[in-house]
């Protein structure tokens, strides 16, 4: 079951914002309604599910309504219509104290501009959310600084917010969000104030602690790159409606219309793209056959090398067309002959990374799991396919 | 054009009697409160010899000041003690005192409450702009009505005309913490107890600092005023010195408010750098 449903959820601005609710069903667009009602609108019927341990990035240039979405989810800003259910419960219906405790326990904030307390330490902003559930002193002081340590920063507990660089401040910023393990982190812009090197460090960061975190996360931001980066699934926004939902493949490959299109045209999608777009099936041989069979598939396929695994397709070595042939005449074996070292990636290695590899490697790298199976194989014809803008080659996929 | 005069004195006169008859109990009640706060203040003021209270004082000063503060006062004071008004010095130091006091418990909440609510903020700065700019003098006419002549009515007359900086910096201070922070404090599930006094008021010190400031300075200068309805102290020196045309002695006694002003302002001041820099 999703954790966040969120079902038309609706946000005006102005004096009597209902008004403009049965003009939007009619169809009216947000410039029609702000000229004749005065009203703005925020967020325009926006509904959405999101799974638990996912990494749902909204985004959209300035406003388009995505910081105004986000604060509806823990209604920092009142929602003027429409559901947001957090594990089943409508956060819009409850009251005052029982929404205290949503935000308490279950969902926590990270903000664009840090928002740490002035006047607070390190430790002692981190312990926030603590502090206002009531955990006692010594209990809420232990978990603030061991969080301080996940995210590196054990070291400036005593210290005041000031005293620490922006990329410091916003890694106490997290720590105080993670600080009452809650459920859901809400990530306004929360890398945007960051420069560039830095903020992909706390991007590297945050996907390192989601894998063993496994939080929730809504995580806002107008950078393209970023969502692409982090993102599970991508909420792309304009006018305070969301215009496409899906993965990052699926908006970069297939983007639901113009605005989607104008928006990712520009991408270096050797940034976005990793090995397991475009690798291709290789073709494999089992350990215990024989120097002729090999060359023999080789022949068939008209290939020039043919990788050999075990029954449970790990990854042995590579055995060459040349080696093979000597091997034949020579009467020896493939064990013999098999070259164990060979160039392997990680399936999500970006193509950014594999450029060097693919250029000077005598055979295709290898793609292989983390149990060191073999997944497919990455050949230069397919990774500049890929660049070019070409739907990348799937075959890879079947074979497995 | 012959419209009858409106008689606001007469409204004004027929709400005075109202609660002087009705209001008897309370106003019993506020006069001993404030005239035993005051007597004591000058009682402990005036318990220990001249020099050991200035040595306190200078020490005081240096703890929270900086040496140049302490000297100031060490010099300050002993002059007083020497052109001899010491102990009225002190009576009127308890008086502005009291006045502060009970401008900062009844001030600080209100500018709190006014921060909170828009309405009530434009309802009580119309207000405050009235205490401040209505001659100080009126004050005193309903004060000895309710109070009788003395102290008592001197602080009250104080404390009406001293406490408009502390409620409108308090309100002021209040409304200036960064709307990132408030929300922080929101999206973290707080009370609106837990956001005033874990955030709001601790960023809003040096403001509400600087109100304070304003109120003691505002309340020694009501010192003469007051003095005219018989609040003892170097104000009742500095009167009787312009009754009876006395250059030198109103000098002297003016002098003396002078250096507990400026002591009283260094020392308010400093409070808040101290308070800042920690």
């Amino acid at each position: 079951m999703a954790l966040i449903e969120v079902n038309a959820l609706t946000k005006v601005f102005g004096h009597d914002p209902k008004r403009a609710l049965g003009l939007l069903e009619q169809g009216w667009s947000k410039e029609r309604i702000a000229k004749e009602t005065k009203l703005t609108v925020g967020v325009n019927r926006v509904s959405f599910a999101i799974e638990p341990g996912e990494i749902f990035v909204i985004m959209g240039l300035s406003g388009s309504g995505k910081s105004t979405l986000v604060r509806l989810l823990n209604r920092l800003i009142e929602p003027t219509a429409g559901q947001v259910l957090i594990k089943g419960k409508d956060i819009v219906k409850l009251r005052a104290e029982e929404l205290r405790r949503v935000r308490r326990e279950t969902i926590s904030m990270v903000f664009q501009k840090f928002a740490l307390f002035p006047h607070r330490s390190v430790l002692a902003n981190v312990e926030y959310g603590l502090e206002v559930q009531g955990v006692p002193r010594a209990e809420r002081r232990e978990k603030a600084q061991r969080t301080l340590e996940l995210v590196g920063l054990g070291g400036v507990a005593g210290s005041r917010p000031d005293e620490l660089s922006g990329g410091m401040q916003q890694r106490v910023g997290l720590a105080r969000g993670l600080a009452n393990d809650p459920d859901v982190l809400l990530m306004d812009e929360a890398f945007s104030a960051l420069d560039p090197l830095i903020r992909k460090d706390m991007q590297d960061e945050l996907l390192e602690l989601q894998a063993s975190m496994q939080k929730t996360i809504v995580f806002i931001t107008h950078d393209l790159d970023e969502a692409l980066r982090i993102g599970d699934r991508i909420a792309l926004m304009k006018d305070g409606a969301v215009v496409q939902i899906g993965t990052p493949e699926e908006i970069l490959t297939n983007p639901a219309n113009d605005y989607v299109e104008r928006f990712v045209e520009d991408v270096d999608l050797s940034k976005v793209l990793t090995a397991s777009h475009v690798m291709v099936r290789a073709e494999t041989v089992a350990m215990d056959r024989g120097p002729r069979v090999a060359l023999q598939m080789m022949r068939e396929r008209g290939i020039s090398n043919l990788y050999v695994v075990d029954k449970a397709r790990q990854l042995l070595g590579v055995v060459t067309a040349e080696a093979a042939a000597e091997a034949a005449s020579a009467g020896r074996s493939l064990a013999d002959i098999v070259q164990r070292e060979l160039p392997t990636v990680a399936p999500d290695t970006l193509l950014a990374e594999l450029f060097d590899l693919v250029g000077g490697a005598k055979v295709p790298p290898a793609v292989v799991d983390e149990r060191g199976r073999l997944l497919g194989i990455i050949i230069r014809g397919a990774v500049l396919g890929a660049l070019s803008g070409q739907t990348p080659p799937r075959e890879a996929g079947d074979a497995g | 054009m012959n419209l009858p005069k409106i008689p606001i004195g007469t409204w004004i006169e027929a709400a005075e009697d109202w609660l002087k008859a009705y209001g008897g109990p309370v106003f019993g009640g506020i006069k001993t409160g404030i005239g035993s706060t005051v007597d004591g203040l000058a009682d402990t003021f005036n318990y220990l010899p001249p020099l050991a209270m200035i040595v306190i004082f200078t020490l005081l000063a240096f703890a929270i000041g900086r040496w140049r503060i302490a000297l100031f006062t060490l010099l300050g004071l002993l002059l007083v003690d020497n052109l001899g008004y010491w102990e009225h010095t002190m009576e009127t130091l308890a008086l502005v005192l009291t006045a502060a006091i009970i401008s900062v418990v009844l001030g600080v909440p209100l500018g709190i409450a006014a921060a909170r609510s828009n309405r009530l903020q434009a309802l009580l700065l119309p207000v405050l702009d009235f205490m401040q700019t209505m001659p100080a003098f009126v004050y005193l006419l309903p004060a000895v009505a309710f109070f009788s002549l003395g102290v008592v009515p001197g602080v009250i007359a104080s404390v009406i005309f001293a406490i408009p900086p502390t409620i409108r910096l308090t309100n002021l201070g209040i409304r200036q913490v960064p709307e990132d922070l408030v929300e922080a404090a929101d999206a973290f599930g707080s009370t609106p107890m837990q956001k005033l006094v874990k955030l709001q008021l601790p960023i809003a010190v040096p403001t509400i600092m600087a109100g304070v400031n304003q109120t003691i300075m505002l309340s020694l200068s009501m010192v003469v005023i007051a003095s005219m309805i018989g609040a003892q102290g170097v104000g009742a020196d500095v009167y009787r010195a312009v009754t009876q045309t006395k250059t030198g002695v109103g000098f002297e006694a003016g002098l003396a408010v002078v250096i507990l002003a400026i002591i009283l302002d260094r020392l308010t001041q400093h409070l808040v750098k101290a308070k800042k820099k920690r």
